[in-house]
Formats: C-alpha cells, sequence, structure tokens
C-alpha cells in the first residue's frame, strides 16, 4: 500500500477505525447491539431473564447434595459448594465471552457485508451480553456465600473484580482472534467449544490446587500458575470462598490451599492477557479487511 | 474546490470459493498447494476517479460491472486491495435493501440502530424522529412492530429515510430506488433534489436512464471493472443506449 499521505489532508481512509480505542464512542450503538442480542435470545420466552436465575439456582443445590453430601467432598474442602460455585461462575463467564465473542462475526453477517461501522463492535457487545447473563450467578453465589457466613473485606472485593477484569482481558483477546479466524473457517467454532470443554477441568474448579502440586513437576509448576483462568479462579475462591465462616476456622492466617504467592502470579496473569489483547486485536484487524467479502 | 471522493487506481479483486474447512485448507498446504484451492476474479480493475463537493454523479453500467462493488469501497464495507479510497465527512450508503436493519427489532428501534450506524447521536435521532417516520409513510401500527413483517417496500422507505435524515457529507445510493412504488419514487426524486440543492455529494446507481438524467449532471460508466465513460451525464446515457 502506499503511503497515506498520497490521499489529501481533510480526506479519511473509509472502514478504518482505531478498533477497540473507538469502541467508547459509539457506546449508543454498542448498548443498542447488546439490547438487539438480548432480545434475539430471549425471543419467544415468557420467562426470559428469570430463567437465568432459575438454572444456576437448581444447579449449585444439586451440587451441593451431590458432590457435598453423597460425594462427601465437604469433608476435604469445608465450603466445598462455595469453592466449587465461585469457580465455575469464572469458568461459565469464560465460555460465554469466548464462545459468543468467536461468533459474533459470523452471526451478524448481515451487518458486517452490507454497511460499514467499527465491527470490533460486535465483539465487545458479546462480553456485556455475557456479563447480564454472569449477573443472576453472582446473585445466586452471593445468597449462598451470606447463608455460609461470608464476611468480606476490601481485599476480597478487589480480588472478585480482578477476577472479572481478568477473564474479560483474556476472553476477548482469544475472541478477537478466532472471531477472525470464524470468517475465513467455519470450524473455528468447533475447535473453541473442544476448548472450553477443556477449560472447565484444567483449572482448579473442583479440586484445589494442592492436588495439582502433588501431580505436576515442580519444573512446570509456573505454566499452570501462569494461566489466567487459573489465576481468575484463584482470585474468585479468594473473594467469595475465603471469607466464610467455616474456611476462617479451618485456615485462619492463611489462604489455605489456594495457590500462594497469589498477588504476584495474578499480576504476571494479568499482564499476559493484556498482551494477549493486544495480539488479539492485531490478528483481527489484519484479516478484518476481508470480513465483508468472505462472509 | 474540494474533493469529497478521491478513487486512485483501485484494484479489486474477489475469490469466488471462499469458505474452506481447515481440513482442506491444511490438506492444501501438505500436498504442496497443488491445484487452485480457489478463483479469482477482477471486479474493478485500476479505477481512478474524484468528485467534487456537491457534485451529483451517476454511476452506470451493465450487471456485474463492478457499480456495487465501487460503492461498497467507498463506504469502507469492502476495502481495496490496491489504490486508496478517501472521502471527506461522513458517509451514507443506501447499497442493498435493509442494510443495518435487524428484522427483530422494531421500526422505531431499527431507526436508532440505522441511524447511529450511519453515524448521528441518539438526540439527533430523537429530535428527527417524527420527520423520519413521516417521510416513510409508515403507518402508526407498523413502526413499533419488527421489521421482519415489512414489505421490501416498507423496507426501503424507511432505509431512505433514515439516510435522507441523517445529513451525511456523500450520500451514496445503489439500484433500490427501483424497489419502492411510483409515488415514493418521485418524493425520492424531489428529496435528492433538494440534498443537492442544499450542496450534498450524491453518487447514485441506477438502470432507469431517465431517471438518472434528471438527477445526476454527470455521469461515469464502468464496464467490466474499468471505467469506460466520464462526462456530462447526457454523453454517459447515450453510450449506455448505444451499447444496449
Ligand atoms: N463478495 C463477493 N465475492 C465474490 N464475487 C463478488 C462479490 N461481490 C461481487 N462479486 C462479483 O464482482 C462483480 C461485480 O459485482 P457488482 O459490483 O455487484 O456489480 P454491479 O453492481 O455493477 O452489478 C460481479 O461479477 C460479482 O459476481
Ligand atoms: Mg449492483
Amino acid at each position: 500500500m502506499r503511503a497515506p499521505d498520497s490521499v489529501e489532508p481533510g480526506l479519511i481512509i473509509p472502514g478504518r477505525s482505531n478498533g477497540l480505542l473507538d469502541v467508547p464512542r459509539w457506546r449508543f450503538l454498542l448498548s443498542l447491539l447488546v439490547k438487539k442480542e438480548l432480545r434475539v435470545r430471549y425471543r419467544g420466552s415468557a420467562l426470559g431473564l428469570l430463567w437465568s436465575y432459575v438454572k444456576p439456582g437448581v444447579q449449585l443445590i444439586v451440587y451441593y447434595i451431590a458432590m457435598g453430601k453423597f460425594l462427601g467432598l465437604e469433608r476435604g474442602i469445608p465450603n466445598f459448594v462455595i469453592y466449587l460455585f465461585s469457580g465455575m461462575v469464572i469458568v461459565n463467564f469464560f465460555g460465554e465471552v469466548f464462545g459468543n465473542t468467536t461468533k459474533s462475526i459470523v452471526v451478524n453477517a448481515d451487518l458486517v457485508k452490507k454497511i460499514y461501522l467499527p465491527r470490533e463492535l460486535f465483539p465487545v457487545a458479546s462480553v456485556w451480553v455475557a456479563f447480564i447473563h454472569l449477573v443472576p450467578q453472582l446473585v445466586v453465589l452471593i445468597i449462598a456465600a451470606l447463608i455460609s457466613g461470608w464476611r468480606p473485606g476490601l481485599v476480597n472485593i478487589a480480588a472478585i473484580l480482578g477476577a472479572l477484569i481478568l477473564t474479560v482481558l483474556f476472553a476477548l483477546g482469544l475472541g478477537l482472534m478466532f472471531g477472525a479466524f470464524n470468517v475465513l473457517f467455519r470450524d473455528a467454532e468447533n475447535f473453541v467449544e473442544l476448548i472450553l470443554m477443556m477449560a472447565a477441568w484444567v483449572s482448579p474448579v473442583l479440586y484445589t490446587w494442592s492436588h495439582v502440586a502433588s501431580v505436576l513437576p515442580d519444573s512446570l509448576d509456573w505454566v499452570y500458575k501462569l494461566y489466567p483462568i487459573t489465576q481468575a479462579v484463584e482470585l474468585n475462591h479468594v473473594g467469595f470462598w475465603i471469607p466464610t465462616s467455616a474456611v476462617q476456622e479451618r485456615y485462619p492466617d492463611s489462604t489455605g490451599p489456594l495457590i500462594d504467592a497469589l498477588p504476584m502470579w495474578a499480576g504476571a496473569a494479568f499482564v499476559i492477557s493484556v498482551l494477549w489483547l493486544v495480539v488479539g486485536q492485531a490478528v483481527f484487524r489484519r484479516l478484518e479487511s476481508r470480513f465483508a467479502q468472505e462472509l | 474546490m474540494t474533493r469529497a471522493i478521491v478513487v486512485d487506481q483501485v484494484v479489486k479483486q474477489f475469490t469466488l470459493r471462499h469458505t474452506w474447512s481447515i481440513k482442506e485448507y491444511v490438506v492444501w498446504n501438505l500436498t504442496g498447494r497443488g491445484g487452485e484451492l480457489k478463483d479469482t476474479f477482477l471486479a474493478l480493475d485500476d479505477v481512478s476517479l474524484t468528485v467534487e463537493q456537491g457534485e451529483s454523479v451517476g454511476l452506470l453500467g451493465r450487471n456485474g460491472s463492478g457499480k456495487s462493488t465501487l460503492l461498497k469501497l467507498i463506504s469502507g464495507v469492502l476495502r481495496p486491495d490496491r489504490g486508496q479510497v478517501g472521502v471527506r465527512g461522513r458517509v451514507a450508503g443506501l447499497i442493498e435493501v435493509g442494510a443495518g436493519f435487524h428484522p427483530d427489532l422494531t421500526g422505531r428501534e431499527n431507526i436508532y440502530l440505522n441511524g447511529s450506524i450511519l453515524g448521528m447521536t441518539e438526540r439527533d435521532i430523537t429530535a428527527r424522529l417524527d420527520e423520519i417516520i413521516a417521510f416513510s409513510e409508515i403507518e402508526g401500527r407498523f413502526i413499533d412492530s419488527e421489521v421482519k413483517f415489512y414489505s421490501s417496500g416498507m423496507f426501503l422507505r424507511l432505509a431512505f429515510s433514515v439516510a435522507a435524515h441523517s445529513h451525511p457529507d456523500v450520500f451514496l445510493i445503489d439500484e433500490i430506488l427501483a424497489v419502492g412504488d411510483e409515488p415514493f419514487q418521485h418524493k425520492c426524486l424531489e428529496r435528492i433534489a433538494e440534498l443537492r440543492k442544499e450542496g450534498q455529494t450524491l453518487v447514485i446507481v441506477t438502470h432507469d436512464l431517465n431517471l438518472v438524467s434528471q438527477v445526476a449532471e454527470r455521469g461515469i460508466v464502468l464496464a467490466g471493472g474499468k471505467t469506460v465513460f466520464d462526462g456530462p451525464i447526457e454523453g454517459a446515457v447515450g453510450r449506455l443506449r448505444g451499447e444496449g
């Protein structure tokens, strides 16, 4: 391509944007896209959003009885159901953001190929939709935690926010990349489903970090610890599980079976997620010019 | 004079076969990239043109000559493979019927969606909402129902109305005017004439040679992805009549 100065000053090159940096300028359109997405999703469902409260609620009760009581996991991990659910909320959120952003361009093909708007708006709208679906799960989790004697301090609240931000950064980075791939190769979607299936098991959701540490060779520790979703799950444990009464009794002055030196590792995972987002955005921008004609 | 649109030595190529599975792609790479995985097609072949601010241009040519592709490049939907496109200000394109509308949203919600895609603010849209609805002639009970129940004529009326009230700097109109009925087409022509008077830059694609002579002063004829004529509209129409 020739130097941009060959087009006279005052002329802009159509179809070029500053990517994610432009999104705030388009927030009204973004809100319309989010509304549209929710409308499409709850089309024909009379109870609408109510279902998203019922499902996690029932899920939590089933886990409490089946895993906590029948399998006896409660004996190893106090307040097991809070431990499990606070991790699962993160994994679900990750799956929803990553999965939806991957599909977002193809699903909005009609808009992408007929009219120009910054294409990053679609993945970002998917993040908001995922967040709206996270809220009911968080509400259920908070109720269960309060019943278990949850008394969070500032550090715990900060850990929860950190967990959510970490998850969004990493999932959006992946989603931008796979969302662009998905336009060119439709099987990217299936590939992502496979990754998400594994994601639920590789993070310390059903077991504790100490189980991993006893199996994994010490030299590979760091690989597991740098995986952003592992850190997000552990941060959420700090937020919801640690400040419950049974856990406080068992581990009065430590974080128990959680990863040691958590702030350091979480910080490193944060850096990785930001870098990953930059890479995802770069890939997206590279492939973006082909979206309209490939769809 | 200031230039509103600059198209400089633009080449646009399409691949005729586009969605591959990863398996096909990997196999193709492993087997030494033997055979053609895709056919390419040159839709625009070294096209250059400039449009001055306030000019109104008719873009003519047979089916498949590259007119819609050129409009999509100017509006930013497509990007050129070679050469450059530049525009001054905001572009609104009526390129395909239903572009920028979502079937599951109501007419009113779509006005907001479409208007904001065209760069209007929420306040702009609210201020012009009544005017937009009135111009589109869509009845009260339809404006709040989902646009998937609209006929293509209703779609066009609403789309034209939003675009025509969005005050873009450059207004692109593809063949779609043919979809509307006679009275609405007449109304659109009047509106276009008004916009011209206000100094709006216009590029109009149509097969209706009588219509284009009324709304454009300059004509550009495309054939096989190349510009074969650029001059007064009478000349362009004559050239098409002669060929046809
Ligand atoms: N997305 C696309 N993929 C492949 N070929 C395309 C695509 N869009 C347009 N073409 C081809 O490019 C040529 C020019 O198309 P178009 O610009 O729509 O012509 P016109 O509007 O003048 O009828 C046509 O032969 C058409 O088949
Ligand atoms: Mg066309």
